[in-house]
């Protein structure tokens, strides 16, 4: 039996689709000179950046590596690194 | 001391964004950086009607969805008369309230393919935002020219080569079309300055009757840029004036981003993206580079951007 068609979708469904798989750069928090400028969660095109008090990181289930986060950091706090699986 | 700590919690509470990570846009995608900053200024207590395109498909492919609130797709070019329908029916129930209702589409489907449903949106006065999100091509398809792709850009439909410069014909003034309407608020934002572009949406929105922002989102793929520079490009898009930021209250412009320290030749801006890498290839391509220079002159001189 094939499924039954939907005709709405759960908000926010979209979470079991993990694209942290397309990835080949990977940004790296270096947690240095964090200035707390939040410019990296406004910034991350898969709002996939978050922390509080200087602390952010990347949730890598889902960034796809583009380093917009690391371009646009102020005082040059993230670093975008090969991948190695 | 209690009262200075709750803010950072209230901060913490709406870290997830309304519109979430998982959806299927390219890397760098300015897009769904727009759309991510429009749905958090919005807030949760909004509907949202979305044309076909880029958007809707990377958005929500079957069954999911990355919206976080209501959101609804019908057809390519009527996303404006769609929310239209629900603000006159939440109106007839009496459940208007503070609801706020937002459509939107990208350039194809705003101004060649819905513009009409737009119109009769602006002049019918529904209390509704529109937002058009312009990465200048029909992207979804794969690069096809749209009425507001720019003057010389390359596309599949508008190929540069041996007798052609790529699209042979002006970006739409669509911002003049809209404001035309003679409506409250309309305004153009771009992806570069996410303040001032959720500062636009919270005053559309607090804005009594039709208004419309037209958002500058550059596209890595179609453009042909690296996927860090996506907000690099949108800024010099408005330094070089080839996109000037500006709001027009009642036909009036009431406000607009001066450009007197940091205007820049257009060069800067053509010369990362490989759409337009054919004009530096020529001699023939100064003549069109001072072509382009002039748009942007006439929309400095326009606005008063210096």
């Amino acid at each position: 039996m094939s499924k039954p068609i939907l005709l709405f979708a759960q908000p926010g469904s979209s979470k079991v689709n993990k694209t942290g798989s397309w990835r080949t750069m990977m940004p790296v928090f270096k947690h240095k000179d964090c200035t707390d400028c939040r410019i990296c969660v406004t910034v991350c095109p898969d709002a996939c950046v978050s922390g509080k008090d200087k602390i952010y990181n990347a949730n890598l289930d889902y960034c796809k590596g583009c380093g917009v986060c690391a371009y646009e950091c102020p005082v040059n706090d993230i670093d975008m690194v090969l991948e190695v699986k | 001391m209690a009262d200075t700590i709750r803010p950072k919690k209230e901060k913490a509470a709406v870290e997830e964004s309304l519109f979430t990570s998982g959806h299927r846009a390219c890397a760098g995608c300015g897009e769904a950086l727009g759309a991510k900053l429009v749905m958090d200024a919005a807030g949760p207590d909004t509907i949202v009607a979305t044309s076909t395109g880029c958007l809707e498909v990377f958005s929500t492919p079957y069954p999911e969805s990355a919206w976080r609130m209501p959101w609804i797709h019908s057809l390519f070019e009527n996303s404006s008369a769609v929310a239209s329908g629900v603000e006159v029916a939440l109106k007839a129930l009496g459940r208007k309230g503070n609801t706020k209702i937002i459509a939107q589409g990208g350039d194809g489907g705003t101004a060649d393919i819905g513009i009409g449903c737009l119109s009769g949106m602006l002049e019918r006065g529904h209390e509704i935002l529109y937002v058009c999100y312009d990465n200048e091509a029909y992207m979804n398809t794969g690069v096809q020219r749209s009425g507001l792709t720019p003057f010389d850009a390359h596309t599949t439909t508008s190929p540069s080569g041996k007798i052609s410069f790529g699209n042979q014909r002006p970006k739409k003034t669509l911002l003049d079309i809209a404001a035309a309407h003679n409506i409250p608020y309309a305004a153009t934002a771009s992806v570069a300055y996410p303040a001032d572009l959720q500062r636009k949406v919270k005053k559309a929105l607090a804005t009594p009757g039709p208004t419309f922002i037209h958002l500058h989102v550059p596209c890595p793929l179609g453009w042909g840029y690296k996927a860090e520079l996506t907000l690099e490009i949108a800024r010099i898009a408005i330094d070089t004036g080839l996109f000037p930021l500006v709001e027009i209250e009642w036909g009036k412009v009431t406000r607009v981003r001066k450009i007197t320290k940091d205007k820049k030749p257009v060069e800067e801006y053509l010369k990362p993206q490989s759409r337009f890498r054919h004009l530096f290839a020529s001699e023939d391509g100064k003549k069109e580079l001072a072509k382009i220079q002039a748009i942007a002159d006439a929309n400095i001189a326009k606005y008063g951007l210096v």
